[in-house]
């Protein structure tokens, strides 16, 4: 069942992000692109997801534990230090020349195109570089 | 009951969208910013159904529907941790294969960068979330819901990195995209 479960979320998911327009790299370069014509679809797309998230996490983490699993398992990690902040720092550059973050990226694989594929493997082999910090 | 519900109220605020943008009525740009209507309502729709898996992941697996983790997981398997993965990852590609069939426009062309610049870039998106521990849907909807500052801060840090990334190529260098 839990395998059910992600692959459910996971479909969902790839559904929200394609209906929303991210899996359209022009949609995220025009929303990085404050000095050009500005998009804020991605804004509106946050505003949708955290607002939903936000409203329903709070009673979800209420239970004592998840309904197929033992226990939830939510970063703890609290300290905002310089590998969280260079982390993202280059990710933002990635996500900026390329218009893809990874979940609209592997949506989009099934386009097989090749520069789609390209990219993704580069991610996947950066994904795998350093272990989890903790 | 709930998984019609839910695909029920898709399609309304989708047919909703669609609806309106035939229509002669001003919806055509909202708020100044080239923005109809329909591409507002959809993009609400898509983010709630975003916000709408993450929840349901908490709520039955018990974890964060973080792409960047959920695949850089797989590289050091542990025991009992690994289909999970793979069915969530399997599940982003039959939504994927769901788009191509009906809505084969939410796929856009990835800017025609050079193979070694878009190799660049992913390497980069890779390493960046693997190092922050996390990427938009983990920092930007799970961490934001979850109200973390840490997260709060990488989101910001990456937008900021983007922003200045975007301003180089379109103003600057003048690439093609």
């Amino acid at each position: 069942m839990k395998y059910v479960s992600a692959f459910v979320c996971g479909w969902l998911f790839a559904l929200g992000l394609g209906m929303a327009g991210m899996t359209r790299p022009s949609k995220i370069i025009g929303f990085l692109d404050v000095a050009g014509s500005w998009d804020p679809t991605l804004l509106i797309v946050m505003a949708g997801a955290v607002g939903v998230a936000s409203s329903l996490f709070p009673w979800v983490l209420k239970r004592e534990q998840p309904v197929l699993e033992a226990r939830f398992q939510v970063p703890e990690k609290r300290a905002i230090d310089a590998r969280l902040l260079t982390g993202a720092a280059l990710f933002g550059i990635g996500w900026g020349l390329s218009g893809y973050c990874p979940g609209p990226a592997l949506v989009s694989l099934i386009s097989f195109k090749a520069p789609i594929w390209t990219f993704v493997m580069w991610m996947v082999v950066g994904l795998g570089l350093r272990p989890k910090s903790d | 009951m709930w998984t019609k519900l839910l695909i029920t109220g898709a399609y309304a605020l989708w047919f909703l969208g669609e609806s309106t943008q035939a229509s002669r009525l001003p919806f055509h740009d909202l708020f100044g910013f080239g923005m109809s209507l329909q591409s507002v309502l959809t993009a609400l729709g898509g983010g709630i159904l975003i916000g709408l898996s993450a929840t349901i992941f908490l709520l039955l697996n018990g974890r964060i529907a973080g792409i960047s983790n959920i695949v850089a997981g797989l590289w050091r398997p542990e025991r009992g941790d690994i289909w999970w993965r793979l069915c969530f990852i399997l599940g982003l590609m039959a939504g994927g294969s769901t788009l191509a069939i009906f809505h084969p426009d939410a796929f856009g062309e990835i800017p025609s960068h050079s193979f070694g610049v878009l190799s660049l870039a992913g390497f980069l998106v890779g390493y960046g979330a693997r190092t922050a521990n996390g990427c938009t849907s983990g920092h930007g909807v799970c961490g934001l819901s979850r109200r973390s500052l840490r997260s709060l801060m990488a989101t910001g840090t990456f937008i900021l990195t983007g922003i200045a990334t975007v301003y180089l190529v379109n103003h600057v260098f003048l690439q093609p995209r």
